[in-house]
C-alpha cells in the first residue's frame, strides 16, 4: 500500500539565512498533491509566503508543570535537592516551582512526602492548520521560552501526516528548524528524505557538515541545494566535496538574488512574484530533478 | 556587564555582530559562544585553544541481571525516552533523555545506575594576546543543547575581565532562554525584511518574559528608514546601531573575514555601544 504512506521530505539548513524557508515556499508550487507543514516551530515563517486562509488554530499542551501548594509544603526542601533543572526556588524558607525553568519531569511530584505538589498540563503554543492554493498546510506556534519544541515538531508532523493519508497524498514536504538539537533531531528522525539548503561560505559549510553528521547518526538520506552559490567559488567546491563524503546527493545550485527577499515583501514565493525570472526557471528545474530522483528510488 | 546578542531568526548577522562587538572591545571583553549547536565564532577569529573540557550529563543505564521489565521506569519517564522492547528489556534512547533522574528513582530494582555520559564539549581560545573566546559544542545525536550553554556561562575564565559578550542561538526555544537568561542587557540583531521582523517579535516577547532590557540592532540596511526603525518607534523600543547593507560585507564574510575587516569604521560605533551600554545599568 504504498500510496498509504506518504513521504516526508524535510528541508533543513543547519545555518540560519541560507534561504531554506524561501526554497521550501518556491518548492511547493512543484510538487503534485502534497502537504505542508512548517517545523520550524520557534520561528514558524512559511505561512508569510503562502497566502493563508482558513487558519483553525488549537492549543498545544506537550508537557506539564509542577506547582508546589503551599498549605500543604511543610518546607522540607526534597524537591530542590532533587530538581536537576534548577526549577525550585527557595525564598526565606518557602518552596516555589519557577515555571521557565521548571522541564516538568515529574520527579518532585513523586517523590514529596506530603503529596503537596501538583502535576498540570503546560500550555506550550498552538498549533494550526491553513488553506493554502499549494495545498493545506500545518504550522505551529512555541510560546517564546517554553519547553517541549521537540514535541511540538512530531506533533505537527503527526498532523501532516493523518491529512497526507486521508488525503492520498504521496508527499509530505516539511519546512524544517535549524541546528541540530531537540527540534532538529525531531523532525528528521523517521523522515524519508532530507534536503539541505546551504550557501559556500565558512560557516555555511561547517553547519552544513554538522547536519550531513546528524543525518548519518539517524540513517536519513540528504539532497543538497547550495544557494547564493556565486558568491565564493572555493567555498563552491568545497561544498560539493562535502557532500560527496558523506553520500549526499547534490541537486543544483541557485546564483545569489535579491529577488528573494522582493518576494517575501509581496508575502508570496518567488514562483509566485516572478515566475519568468532567471531564477525561477533554475528552481524549477531543481524541483523536477529532486522529483525524478524521489520517483526513481520509489521504484527501486 | 554580560550582554547577549540574539536574534528570532537566523542569519540576521548576529555571530558576525557579535564578532565585531568583541574585536572593538577586546581588552575589556571575552566572548563566548553559546549557539552550541551551530558554533562558527571559532571559524572568524583564529587563536590558540588553551583548554578543552567534556561536558556531561548523566544518564540511566540498565543491568539487566536485576531488571524485571516491571516498566515502572517507562511510565516515570515523561520524556519518552525509555521503552520496554519485549525480550531486549529496556532500551534507551539518549538522545530524548532529558537527565531528570527520574527512572533510577522509580526502579524498584535498583537496577538502573546513572552514568556519566558525553553530551558536548568547551573550549578555550586565546585570541590575540589574552582575550579569550569560550565554546560549546553539542554532540551530534543529543538533544541538551541547554545543558551545555549552561556550563559554557558558568566556565571560568583565565582572566576576569569587565564584560562578556554571549553569542546566543537562534530561535525562542530553550537554548535560547538557557543562554540569555541572567544577561544584564540583551542586543538583538534583525533585518528589515518580513521574517526578520516576525521572528523580532517573537524574541521580543520572550525577552519580557524573562524581564530583560533590550535594544535592536538592524543590520543590512538600504535605507535609514525601514520595515525594522518603524516597528520599534511603534512600540518604543531603542534601536542601537543601524549597519548598511553591501556586497563587500558578505564577500568578506565568505572568505572569512569579519564585518570590522569590511566596515572598519564601525569599530568606534561598537566602543561607544558599550560605553552607552555599561552607563544604563
Ligand atoms: S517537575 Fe522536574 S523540573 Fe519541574 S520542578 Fe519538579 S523536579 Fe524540577
Ligand atoms: S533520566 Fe529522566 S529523561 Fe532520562 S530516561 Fe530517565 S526518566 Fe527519562
Amino acid at each position: 500500500m504504498a500510496h498509504n504512506d506518504p513521504k516526508e521530505i524535510v528541508v533543513i539548513s543547519g545555518k540560519g539565512g541560507t534561504g531554506k524557508t524561501s526554497i521550501t515556499a518556491a518548492l511547493a508550487s512543484f510538487f503534485p498533491n502534497k502537504i505542508l507543514a512548517d517545523c520550524d516551530v520557534d520561528a514558524a515563517d512559511l505561512h508569510l509566503l503562502l497566502n493563508i486562509s482558513a487558519t483553525e488554530k488549537h492549543d498545544y499542551y506537550g508537557g506539564h508543570v509542577a506547582e508546589i501548594d503551599p498549605d500543604k509544603c511543610n518546607s522540607c526542601g526534597l524537591c530542590e535537592s532533587l530538581c536537576r533543572f534548577d526549577a525550585i526556588d527557595v525564598k526565606e524558607g518557602k518552596y516555589a516551582v519557577q515555571e521557565m525553568s521548571c522541564e516538568g519531569c515529574k520527579v518532585c511530584v513523586d517523590a514529596c512526602p506530603e503529596k503537596a505538589i501538583a502535576w498540570h498540563p503546560a500550555l506550550n503554543g498552538a498549533w494550526m492548520k491553513s488553506e493554502t492554493k499549494h495545498g493545506p498546510l500545518f504550522h505551529a506556534r512555541l510560546i517564546p521560552g517554553s519547553e517541549n519544541s521537540g514535541k511540538l515538531v512530531t506533533f505537527v508532523r503527526e498532523k501532516a501526516r493523518e491529512k497526507a493519508i486521508e488525503n492520498k497524498a504521496p508527499y509530505i514536504l516539511i519546512d524544517g528548524p535549524p541546528g541540530i538539537g531537540c527540534p532538529v533531531i525531531a523532525a528528521v528522525t523517521g523522515a524519508h528524505r532530507l534536503l539541505m539548503v546551504t550557501e559556500p561560505t565558512p560557516s555555511g559549510l561547517h553547519d552544513l557538515e554538522r547536519v550531513l553528521q546528524l543525518a548519518a547518526y539517524f540513517k536519513v538520506p540528504s539532497y543538497i541545494l547550495l544557494n547564493k552559490a556565486d558568491i565564493n567559488k572555493d567555498y563552491k567546491e568545497k561544498t560539493e566535496k562535502c557532500a560527496a563524503q558523506y553520500g549526499a546527493k547534490f541537486i543544483g545550485s541557485l546564483p545569489y538574488s535579491t529577488l528573494f527577499t522582493e518576494a517575501q515583501l509581496k508575502g508570496v514565493s518567488i514562483l509566485d512574484a516572478f515566475p519568468d525570472s532567471e531564477i525561477a526557471k533554475e528552481l524549477k528545474a531543481i524541483a523536477e530533478n529532486l522529483i525524478t530522483h524521489l520517483q526513481e528510488e520509489k521504484q527501486c | 556587564m554580560n550582554i547577549a546578542i540574539a536574534s528570532g531568526k537566523g542569519g540576521t548577522g548576529k555571530t558576525t555582530f557579535a564578532i565585531a562587538f568583541f574585536l572593538a572591545n577586546q581588552e575589556r571583553s571575552r566572548l563566548l559562544d553559546c549557539d552550541v549547536e551551530e558554533p562558527n565564532v571559532h571559524l572568524f577569529l583564529k587563536g590558540k585553544v588553551v583548554k578543552e573540557e567534556k561536558v556531561t550529563l548523566l544518564m540511566p543505564e540498565i543491568d539487566n541481571s536485576l531488571c524485571t521489565n516491571c516498566g515502572k521506569c517507562v511510565t516515570a519517564c515523561q520524556f519518552n525516552a525509555l521503552a520496554l522492547a519485549g525480550k531486549a528489556g529496556v532500551i534507551i534512547f539518549t538522545e530524548l533523555c532529558h537527565s531528570c533522574g527520574g527512572c533510577a528513582l522509580a526502579c524498584p530494582e535498583g537496577a538502573i545506575k546513572e552514568i556519566d555520559t558525553e553530551v558536548g564539549s568547551i573550549s578555550t581560545t586565546l585570541v590575540g594576546d589574552s582575550s579569550e573566546l569560550t565554546t560549546g559544542l553539542l554532540n551530534i545525536g543529543h538533544s541538551a543543547a541547554p545543558a551545555v550553554i549552561i556550563a559554557v556561562k558558568k566556565n571560568k575564565p583565565i582572566k576576569e575581565v569587565a564584560h562578556r559578550i554571549v553569542d546566543s542561538p537562534a530561535g525562542t526555544s530553550c537554548s535560547f532562554v538557557a543562554s540569555v537568561s541572567k544577561s544584564d542587557y540583551v542586543i538583538l540583531v534583525t533585518e528589515p525584511t518580513p521574517f526578520g521582523l516576525h521572528d523580532l517579535a517573537l524574541a521580543i516577547e520572550g525577552i519580557r518574559e524573562l524581564k530583560l532590557p533590550f535594544g535592536v540592532v538592524v543590520n543590512r540596511i538600504s535605507s535609514p528608514d525601514n520595515l525594522a526603525t518603524a516597528f520599534c518607534k511603534k512600540n518604543d523600543i531603542p534601536v542601537l546601531l543601524q549597519i548598511e547593507e553591501s556586497r563587500l560585507v558578505a564577500e568578506t564574510y565568505s572568505r572569512g573575514g569579519t564585518l570590522l575587516d569590511a566596515l572598519p569604521h564601525l569599530k568606534q560605533d561598537l566602543r561607544d555601544l558599550l560605553d552607552r551600554l555599561s552607563g544604563v545599568i
